[in-house]
C-alpha cells in the first residue's frame, strides 16, 4: 500500500501571532452579534422592571464598548485559546505556543487590556503584566488549515463553576439538579444573564474541557443531537425559573442559553461539569 | 448633608459621609455617587491591613470615605480611565472589618455580603452598594479623574483616588443589616418548575469568590 506523503502546508508562526493579537483586541471591545441579539431578546422577555433597567444598561454597555475606546469589561479575562491544527500543516519560524503567547502579549498591550494573570497561584502572585500565559487547548484535525478561537473568560463567572462525579444511579434527573444548583449558587457573582456550559461524561478532566467547549459554540445554537437539544431547552427554562434575573436583582432572565456537550464515560461514572459564562461573552475565531 | 434625594426618588451622595447620611440609604435605593472614592481591591486590601498590623497609618484618611472595589484596564492616551466596573465584593470580607473600624462609610463592588459583614456594616453604620457587574465601559464614562496614590507596583490593583460623576449603584446591604438580594428574587421564582430539593442560598452568594 502506498500512502500519499504530500508536502505539508507551511504556515509562518508570525501569522498566528498576528491573528491572535487581532482577535484579543476585537473580542474585548465587540461581543459576538448573537450576544447583541440575545440580550435584546432578554430585554423584551424580562418581566421585572428592575431587570429591564439592568438589561438596558447592558445594551448601552455593548454599544459603547463596540466604539473601541473602553473594553466591555475591566476584567479582560483569562485568555483561553482553542487551536484546531490541521495534520497537513507545518508551523515554521517559531514555537507554536510561543507564537500564540506573543499574540496575547501584543494584543493585550496594543489593545489597552488589563493583565490579570499572576505568575504562581500560591507563592508568587505577581501580575505577569501582559495576560500571558494563555491557556491553550490543541486538537489535531484533518486538513491543511489552522482554526484559532480566542476567548476572554472573566473570573467572576469562572469562579462559580462546579464539578461533580455523580453516581450513574443519579442519572438524568441528578445531572439536571446539579446544573440548576450550580446556577442558583452563582447568584450575582457570575454577572447574569449569561451562558451555561455543561459537560457530561468522559472522566474527571474531560467533563470540564467539554463544558468549556460548550461555551465556545455559537451562542443559542442548539445541540445537533435532538435529545440533548431538548435537555438544553428544559434547562434554559428551569434556570430562568430560579428568578435570579439580570445581575441577580430579580427577574425572569437569568440565562441567555444553556449548551450541553456529552461524551462516552465509564460504567461506574457520571461526571458533570458546569462552566458559567457572564453576559460579557467575548470570543471570536479565524481560519488560517 | 451629603445625601440629596432627587425628584425621581434616586439619591445622590458624596463623601465624606456621616452616620446620619448613611442612615438615609436603604436597600433597593438607586444611588448616584459623586465626588471622591478610593479604588482598592484584593492586593491593596491585604497590604492596608498589614500596615495596620504594623501600627502604620493607611495611605489615605479613610474616615467617612467610600471605597470602590475595582481594577481598571489601562487608559488609552487622552482618556481619563480605562474600563472600570466593579469586582466581587465578598473576596474583601476578610479585610473589611478593619477598615470599618477606622470609619469607612461606603463600599461599592459587585455581588452581596454575608451575614458577618452585614452585622459589621450595622455595627459601624456603613453601607454596601452594588454597581453594574460587567458594565466596565459604562462605568468609565462617569470617572472624571483618577490618580494612583499608593502601591503603584500593584498596577491595576494600586490604590487610586477617583473623582466620579453620578456613578450609579444599588444599595444592597444597609446600616440596618438588611440584604436586598434576599428580597428581590422571591417574586420571580417559579417553584413548580424546580426540583423540590433545590435551594437558592442567597447568604452563600456572599461567601463565594467571584471575580472581576
Amino acid at each position: 500500500m502506498t500512502v500519499d506523503m504530500g508536502e505539508p502546508r507551511e504556515i509562518d508562526a508570525a501569522e498566528i501571532t498576528r491573528v491572535v493579537r487581532d482577535l484579543c483586541i476585537e473580542i474585548n471591545y465587540k461581543v459576538p452579534e448573537e450576544m447583541v441579539r440575545l440580550v435584546r431578546r432578554a430585554r423584551e422577555l424580562e418581566e421585572s422592571p428592575l431587570g429591564r433597567q439592568v438589561l438596558d444598561l447592558l445594551i448601552r454597555n455593548q454599544e459603547l464598548a463596540a466604539e473601541g475606546e473602553y473594553p466591555y469589561c475591566q476584567d479582560t479575562g483569562y485568555t483561553v485559546i482553542f487551536l484546531e491544527l490541521g495534520q497537513d500543516v507545518h508551523v515554521g519560524g517559531a514555537d507554536l505556543y510561543d507564537a500564540v503567547n506573543e499574540g496575547v502579549r501584543q494584543g493585550y498591550g496594543d489593545g489597552y487590556l488589563r493583565g490579570s494573570i499572576v505568575r504562581d497561584p500560591l507563592f508568587d502572585r505577581r501580575n505577569t503584566g501582559d495576560n500571558t500565559p494563555a491557556f491553550i487547548h490543541t486538537e489535531i484535525v484533518p486538513g491543511d488549515q489552522i482554526r484559532i478561537q480566542v476567548d476572554a473568560k472573566g473570573a467572576g463567572s469562572e469562579n462559580m463553576g462546579k464539578h461533580a462525579m455523580l453516581k450513574p444511579a443519579d442519572g438524568l434527573e441528578g445531572a439536571k439538579e446539579f446544573v440548576l444548583q450550580a446556577v442558583a449558587e452563582s447568584g450575582p457573582n457570575a454577572c447574569p444573564p449569561g451562558i451555561i456550559g455543561v459537560g457530561i461524561g468522559g472522566n474527571f478532566e474531560m467533563s470540564a474541557v467539554i463544558a468549556k467547549r460548550a461555551l465556545m459554540r455559537k451562542v443559542g445554537q442548539p445541540s445537533s443531537d435532538p435529545q440533548i437539544a431538548e435537555l438544553e431547552a428544559e434547562l434554559y427554562e428551569k434556570c430562568n425559573a430560579l428568578g435570579l434575573g439580570p445581575e441577580a436583582l430579580g427577574g425572569t432572565q437569568t440565562v441567555l442559553a444553556v449548551h450541553v456537550e456529552t461524551m462516552p464515560t465509564h460504567i461506574a461514572s457520571l461526571p458533570v461539569a458546569v462552566n458559567i459564562e457572564c453576559h460579557a461573552h467575548r470570543t471570536g475565531s479565524r481560519v488560517i | 448633608m451629603s445625601v440629596e434625594v432627587l425628584e425621581d426618588g434616586r439619591k445622590r451622595i458624596e463623601a465624606p459621609l456621616s452616620d446620619e447620611d448613611v442612615r438615609l440609604l436603604e436597600i433597593g435605593d438607586v444611588v448616584l455617587v459623586r465626588g471622591t472614592v478610593y479604588a482598592a481591591r484584593d492586593a491593596a486590601h491585604k497590604r492596608m491591613v498589614e500596615m495596620l498590623d504594623r501600627g502604620e497609618d493607611l495611605p489615605f484618611d479613610i474616615a467617612g470615605q467610600i471605597v470602590y472595589y475595582v481594577g481598571p484596564t489601562p487608559e488609552r492616551p487622552g482618556n481619563v480611565t480605562g474600563s472600570a466596573g466593579p469586582t466581587t465584593a465578598s473576596r474583601m470580607d476578610r479585610w473589611t472589618p478593619r477598615l470599618l473600624e477606622l470609619g469607612l462609610k461606603g463600599i461599592m463592588g459587585k455581588g452581596g455580603r454575608g451575614p458577618a459583614i452585614r452585622d459589621e456594616l450595622k455595627a459601624h453604620t456603613a453601607v454596601y452598594m452594588a454597581a453594574l457587574g460587567g458594565g466596565g465601559a459604562l462605568a468609565a464614562l462617569t470617572v472624571r479623574s483618577q490618580e494612583v496614590i499608593a502601591f503603584e507596583d500593584l498596577a491595576t490593583e494600586a490604590i487610586r483616588r477617583m473623582e466620579l460623576d453620578d456613578f450609579p449603584v444599588w444599595v444592597v446591604n444597609d446600616s440596618e443589616g438588611r440584604d436586598f438580594y434576599a428580597e428581590t428574587i422571591k417574586p420571580w421564582r417559579k417553584n413548580d418548575l424546580l426540583p423540590e430539593a433545590l435551594r437558592i442560598p442567597t447568604d452563600e452568594w456572599a461567601g463565594k469568590n467571584g471575580g472581576g
